[in-house]
């Protein structure tokens, strides 16, 4: 059996899932994102299945595309990846499979987008439809507040920030839940903590145990069924109608879940990427 | 994969001693004299260099 790993900067989950790998017997093939080459229609990698790992979305995207056309199987594939990198590509896939998730406006300029933001009511979010960790996400608190950040979207952001991604601010406990998808099972949840209303752990949230309760589990499958399934993290609020979907993400990072909650997490990635790989040979 | 063969490397951006016993590739160290952070370009023998700064499609 053959495995990659596609990474560049190796954080500390990456160190865990080489560890994961090496426990089980198991040779990895680094293949280093500032270093490959791809030849398209020219399939170069002989191996059963490619553990993305890069901290980069864009090459994530570009390199998922290429090794699953040259047939080569990928934890996750590019639709997973293509549909969780992007907020829009997201929340259309998880209206489209009837899951849970805040009311969302979406607007191709800033007028109309301060017409959709008075629409849905203050407070609201705005996201750029690409990013993670929290970066350039903005509570609107009114409509002199919407107007200034809209103007600088539009002076100062690139083009991606010309779609405006709107969503309705789901009043939370000072927390917010990620749960652990590998397959078929929600193998782990926390509460991220935090006074700030991003409670990113990137961003100095603080985690705990959360137990997962058949409705946490039931939402997450869900959730992750609508991006098209792997291993996921999905973000959920706990607002007054109940839990609902904010993001699936599908590079996750967990290295402040493991203790928390007790559960091996790269294990669980390694074990999962393994039987994808007799999958792929079988 | 990982070396424990060499116990420090020199800081690019201050020559100062950074512990790399076990490091792999591609991963950041920081630099205790002067806190610089530093990738791990190389293991055998250990090449540092001052880490990437974070960019806009960085994350999960």
């Amino acid at each position: 059996m053959k495995i990659a790993m596609l990474l560049s900067r190796v954080r500390v989950e990456e160190k865990l899932l080489l560890d994961a790998f090496a426990r089980r017997g198991v040779d990895v093939e680094r293949i280093d994102d500032r270093e490959v080459v791809f030849e398209l229609g020219k399939p170069a990698l002989m191996c059963d299945v490619v553990l993305e790992r890069a901290i980069n979305h864009s090459r994530a995207l570009s390199a998922l595309r290429i090794f699953n056309d040259w047939g080569v199987r990928t934890v996750n594939t590019f639709q997973v990846a293509a549909v969780c990198g992007n907020k829009l590509e997201t929340s259309t896939a998880l209206v489209r499979h009837g899951v849970r998730t805040p009311r969302t406006l979406v607007a191709f300029t800033p007028e109309s987008a301060l017409e959709a933001i008075d629409r849905l009511g203050y407070p609201v979010v705005l996201k750029p439809t690409i990013g993670s960790w929290g970066r350039l996400i903005s509570l609107v608190s009114d409509r002199y507040a919407a107007e200034a950040i809209l103007e600088h979207k539009e002076i100062l952001g690139s083009f991606h920030h010309s779609i405006f991604y709107i969503q309705e601010y789901v009043p939370k406990p000072d927390r917010d839940i990620r749960t652990f998808v590998v397959g078929d099972e929600t193998i782990a949840a926390i509460y991220r903590h935090s006074g700030h209303w991003i409670t990113n752990t990137a961003r100095g949230g603080s985690a705990s145990n959360c137990p997962v309760t058949a409705e946490i589990d039931e939402i997450s499958r869900a959730a992750a069924n609508a991006v098209g399934g792997g291993v996921l993290a999905v973000d959920l609020v706990e607002g007054p109608a109940g839990l609902q979907v904010i993001e699936v993400n599908y590079t996750m990072e967990f290295r402040n879940s493991i203790e928390t909650t007790g559960v091996d997490i790269p294990g669980r990635i390694v074990d999962y990427t393994l039987a994808e790989a007799e999958r792929a040979a079988a | 994969m990982s070396n424990t063969s060499t116990a420090t490397a020199t800081c690019p951006e201050c020559e100062g001693n950074v512990p790399v016993a076990d490091v792999e590739k591609g991963e950041i160290v920081q630099c205790p004299d002067c806190g610089a952070e530093l990738e791990v370009r190389a293991t055998d023998p250990v090449a540092l260099q001052l880490a990437p700064e974070e960019e806009e499609d960085w994350g999960e």
